[in-house]
């Protein structure tokens, strides 16, 4: 960096020459206005309102686009002068030659930029009206946003956020001279010309031009309330403004890129328009008690009276309590929430183990990242992403592996876009042909549940052609050998045969990872949700610690995780094995160190997990569960399955905002609030605790959750009281080294911490093992390749694999009662390939049936290149056809993790 | 379409600064420019659909729709301008249905606008394929139309 002095409005100031003269005046509380301009897109230079009078200058000079480096003389800049003024000026009232003078009218108006400077430069609106202005029809053609080019400045920005932050171009400038306007390829709607709806051109629209559909007639800008919060969806933790007003969510705002750190103003589909379920009218308000017998139960709220909170918790704590003295503390199970904040999840561990006296505690990263949280943990001594998301855009080499990123980490998916736009060398090996194959150098397609083969197969070739990092291994790892021997089998030729990699795409992957600077590898549940999930992550581990792609910024081995909150909540202990901050039940000093915070005794025996606890519901020596904000009967592999478990239970209580299916299959449902109604901390998938605010009052009798946790432990004998969830928060930073140096008081000015965060002036870290392991040496652990549990055979020929998609997400509970989701996705479908359609004799559209050993499932098939071969793809989200019904609960026998990415099925036309 | 737009693609090196050329060569060819051409040299140049789309619209010489059987150029020089040429476009335009650089839905009419096309003598005047037909009022104007409607009809049942 070099250093120059400048002199702007007088101001003699010094500063990095490369800086544009906005940049440095805007730093330095000089305010230029600007139309096109946006801290988060390059600089064009289109709108000319900027421009600004520098001495020695022959015209006046746009300030968002001009170097402080390139000013002539003494860089001497006036950006108020007269003459500039006059020109801004002449800009703004050109632009309001065609623009609509319809400010009372238009749901912009109090945020909209040209209302803005118009009002400030005191412009004369009819001085170039036009007698022929714009005559657009605004369109409205699709569920989540209205574009109105006739409010349109043609400032490019939406372009432009389309282009550079959702990496889309869906939109250019089209025609030219007076009719220039923004326009999909040949006019398409924005349905038909691959739109993903992220609407981060309508966050950086300045004009009304573009508005989100949900907003229209519901209030003005200077009406709403703006509450700073993180996103309830998924792990990526966005962050945004929730605009409210009389109690309702109006619309959003991402645009401050300096307040969101994460996402920088971009957002997904489902965090920006998918926020109408927190004011649905399906919302639980009042705590029921099932008042029909189950055995006549109709499986809706009728089934439920209302009782007063009281009563109703009387109820709870006495069930649980007379179990308990009946069959001891473990006839009790409690299903913690990867979607509830950090302080709810310490709680509700800190009640089973402390009130009811139970280890059987855990929650759905039992069936999304256990096979992490276990290998990861193994391998280098914590299973958390190594890598923070906005190192990615350095690495110049990305392995994705099980993740259709795009789809399920949208936000993460943005950095891996860029990258590669930078240059960045991009492996996709993915059973399917994701967005992400477009720009990758290699698409490797491999049989679903084959990873440990390829795996091994490409430490075999690096290993054979010496490409192996000996310097890092011998300094900073163990048992080598042990992989070495083990992967000799796994040549390229082999490895083709299992898992059906083209041998010689194999070696290029190969010697692209290992022989890059920086690579670095994602991964999600393709990876994890098998039989063979540990092997596969420890393989994982195997081949960046193989070639020393660990440790360092932009390298290293980071799993995708799914839930807004899923990491906190192993962080916080809703695991059967460990307390906050993964500290081993088992471990006595550990247990000590709990029942003296605690002032109770703790028991030292490993609980059950979700997936056990499931089974033994079934074998009836679970009695009472006590689920808070989860789904199983959606999200759990064998849903038959589950419903016979939770209906055998002596008794069911569910904490939640709906009345979900598992609701109604409960004795007492208790109405928690949603993100959106509580204050606490979220933990995002790159470990960075982020706070969830307070934007709407609950109605009716909803509760905050840590207050029922509380009032329920209470009963059960064990007193548990706070204020707020900032003084729970004091209290896992005491317990939890990890996350001692968080506070929320840290939080609110510091924005979002990650951790380890160990003592009040630590400033987070940003990647993990540098130096060394967390464990000390990164431990090498051989795998061998095993088939998954479930082959395609004569009677079911077929490989199902599931996940998610975009607009929904997980069971569906919230995204489909979004109406702009549900009316954009509204029910399931299944992948087929053209050629399995082709021998099946099945055509787009049609109803099939999809019938695995477990369930049979109706639903319409989409025939697809996205899939291959006999493999087919049905997303989970949706109850009517839950594809659930047909996945197979066989587990990992070491993280207890469902093979949810394989089974096998048959297909018939209905 | 595929061949021609391979035949096209071997003499360019795939850049972003050859959408222009790209785009002329393949108009030349197919005597305009399908939706899924344009697609096909954004793959090739390396340029996204939407660009090379918004290139295309920048210029007049492209069009869209293929040229109709009568393809009609209104001229708008400077004799034709001052002598009424925007009166007759929209009569034209108002005659046949459509507007500028599109064709009409049986295929027989297109119709786009030039520059003087050296006639300034007999301004305002249009071109009919390679007729020339000067001095034109509206009424003239849709004379020649009918004429060349008149035409097609017979021909067609000539064929018959
Ligand atoms: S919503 Fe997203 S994908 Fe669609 S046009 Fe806007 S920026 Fe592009
Ligand atoms: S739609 Fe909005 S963002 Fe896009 S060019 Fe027009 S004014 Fe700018
Ligand atoms: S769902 Fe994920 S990517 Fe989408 S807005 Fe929320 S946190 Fe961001
Ligand atoms: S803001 Fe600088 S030219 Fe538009
Ligand atoms: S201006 Fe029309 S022919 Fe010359």
């Amino acid at each position: 960096m070099e250093y120059v002095y400048c002199i702007i409005d007088g101001k003699k100031i010094e500063s990095d020459k490369d800086r544009t003269i906005l940049e440095v005046a805007q730093e330095n509380g000089i305010q230029i206005p600007t139309l096109c301009h946006s801290d988060v897109l390059a600089p064009t230079g289109a709108c000319r309102l900027c421009l600004v009078e520098v001495t020695g200058a022959r015209t006046l000079m746009p300030s968002c686009a001009t170097r402080i480096g390139d000013l002539p003389g003494e860089r001497i800049v006036q950006t108020h002068s007269d003459k500039v003024r006059q020109a801004r000026r002449i800009v703004l009232e050109l632009l309001w030659s065609a623009h609509p003078n319809d400010c009372t009218l238009c749901e912009k108006s109090g945020a909209c930029d040209l209302q803005k400077y118009s009002y400030e430069y005191n412009v004369d609106i009819e001085k170039y009206r036009s007698r022929d202005p714009y005559d657009f029809a605004p369109d409205y053609n699709n569920p989540y946003y209205v574009r109105d080019y006739n409010k349109c400045i043609l400032c490019g920005r939406c372009i432009r956020a389309c282009a550079e932050l959702q990496g889309n171009y869906v939109l250019d400038f089209a025609r030219r001279g007076f009719s220039t306007m923004v326009s999909t390829p040949m006019g398409a709607e924005l349905m038909d010309a691959n739109c993903v709806f992220c609407g981060n051109c309508v966050a950086l629209c300045p004009t009304g031009a573009l508005v989100e559909k949900e907003r229209l007639g519901r209030g003005r800008e200077w009406e709403f309330q703006k509450t700073h919060t993180t996103c309830p969806y998924c792990g990526c933790g966005c962050t945004f403004e929730l605009c409210t007003k009389d109690n309702e969510i109006i619309k959003v705002d991402s645009s401050d890129a300096r307040k969101n750190i994460v996402n920088r103003t971009a957002l997904c589909v489902k965090g920006r328009f998918g926020l109408g379920f927190v004011n649905s009218a399906d919302r639980l308000n009042h705590p029921l008690v099932r008042r029909v017998p189950k055995g006549e139960a109709t499986g809706t709220l009728q089934d439920y009276e209302r009782a007063p909170w009281n009563e109703v918790l009387d109820l709870v704590a006495n069930r649980l309590l007379e179990i308990k003295a009946a069959c001891g503390p473990d006839a009790i199970g409690g299903f913690s929430s990867a979607r509830a904040t950090n302080e709810e999840n310490y709680l509700f561990q800190k009640m089973m183990r402390a009130a009811v006296g139970t280890n059987n505690v855990d929650h759905c990263a039992r069936l999304c990242h256990a096979s992490t949280v276990a290998g990861l943990a193994k391998a280098f001594g914590s299973g958390a992403m190594t890598n923070s998301i906005d190192e990615i855009i350095d690495s110049d080499c990305i392995l994705v592996t099980g993740s259709n990123t795009t789809e399920t980490h949208p936000i993460v998916s943005l950095e891996i876009k860029k990258a590669v736009s930078r240059g960045a060398r991009l492996i996709v090996i993915e059973p399917r042909n994701i967005e992400l194959c477009d720009i990758a150098e290699i698409n490797l397609h491999q049989r679903p549940g084959t990873d440990v083969a390829w795996l091994n197969g490409m430490m075999h070739v690096i290993i054979e052609e010496g490409l192996e990092d000996r310097e890092f291994m011998e300094e900073r790892c163990e048992n080598f050998d042990a992989v070495r021997e083990a992967v000799k089998g796994y040549t390229p030729e082999r490895v083709e045969r299992i898992t059906g990699i083209p041998a010689d795409d194999l070696r290029r992957a190969a010697r692209i990872y290992a022989t890059a600077e920086r690579a670095t590898i994602l991964y999600a549940m393709g990876i994890t949700q098998h039989t063979s999930g540990t092997d596969n992550v420890l393989s994982v581990a195997n081949l960046a610690m193989l070639c020393g792609q660990i440790g360092r910024r932009s390298t290293g081995v980071n799993p995708l995780r799914g839930q807004n909150n899923v990491q906190g909540a192993c962080d916080m202990g809703a695991l059967p094995n460990v307390y906050p901050g993964y500290q081993r039940v088992d471990d006595f000093s550990v247990q000590a160190k709990f029942e003296q915070a605690w002032g109770v005794k703790l028991d030292n025996k490993i609980g059950m997990t979700v997936t056990r606890m499931m089974e033994v519901a079934q074998g009836g020596t679970l009695k009472a569960l006590y689920i808070m904000g989860e789904n199983p009967m959606v999200t759990d592999p064998d849903i038959s399955h589950v419903e016979k478990a939770l209906r055998n239970l002596d008794f069911l209580v569910v904490q939640d905002i709906f009345p979900t299916e598992t609701a109604l299959l409960a004795d007492v449902i208790l109405p928690g609030v949603s993100f959106a109604e509580k204050t606490g901390t979220f933990t995002n998938t790159e470990r960075r605790v982020q706070m969830v605010r307070q934007a709407i009052e609950p109605l009716g009798e909803r509760r905050q959750d840590f207050q029922i946790i509380c009032e329920v432990s209470r009963r059960l004998g064990y007193k548990m009281s706070y204020s707020d969830q900032a003084a729970v928060m004091k209290e896992i930073a005491k317990l939890t080294p990890s996350y001692g140096g968080i506070s929320h008081k840290r939080l609110e000015t510091e924005g979002g911490l990650q951790w380890p965060c160990t003592d009040s002036r630590h400033p987070g870290t940003a990647f993990l093992h540098s130096g060394g392991f967390v464990r000390g040496r990164g431990l090498f652990s051989p795998c061998e390749y095993r088939d998954p549990a479930e082959l395609p055979d004569e009677a079911f020929p077929i490989t199902l694999t599931t996940g998610r998609v975009l607009e929904h997400y997980h069971s569906g509970s919230m995204t489909r009662r979004s109406a702009p989701l549900n009316e954009h996705v509204p029910t399931a479908w299944v992948e087929i390939s053209p050629d399995l359609a082709k021998n099946l004799g099945v055509k787009e559209g049609e109803r099939v049936a999809v019938t695995s050993r477990r369930g049979r499932i109706e639903t319409v098939a989409r025939v697809t290149n996205k899939v291959n071969g006999d493999v087919i793809f049905i997303p989970f989200h949706f109850a009517e056809a839950a594809a659930n019904r047909l996945t197979n609960p066989a587990l990992d026998p070491v993280a207890q993790i469902p093979e949810y990415k394989v089974c096998a099925v048959r297909i018939d036309r209905v | 379409m595929e061949e021609q737009l391979s035949a096209i693609f071997a003499r360019f090196r795939g850049t972003a600064g050859e959408v222009i050329p790209l785009l002329q060569k393949t108009q030349e060819e197919l005597g305009f420019l399908p939706e899924e051409a344009m697609r096909r040299i954004g793959d090739f140049a390396g340029v996204p659909f939407s660009k090379v789309y918004g290139v295309a619209t920048f210029y007049t010489m492209f069009r869209f729709t293929p040229v109709g059987k009568y393809h009609v150029c209104v001229c708008r020089g400077t004799a034709c301008h001052v002598r009424g040429a925007d009166q007759i476009l929209e009569h034209v335009e108002r005659e046949l249905g459509i507007s500028e650089n599109e064709t009409t839905g049986d295929g027989e009419f297109s119709l786009e606008t030039v520059a003087c096309i050296g006639c300034c003598a007999l301004a305002p005047c249009i071109t009919v394929n390679s007729d020339v037909h000067g001095r034109l009022t509206s009424k003239k104007a849709s004379q020649v139309l009918k004429k060349a409607r008149g035409a097609a009809l017979k021909e067609e049942e000539d064929g018959k």
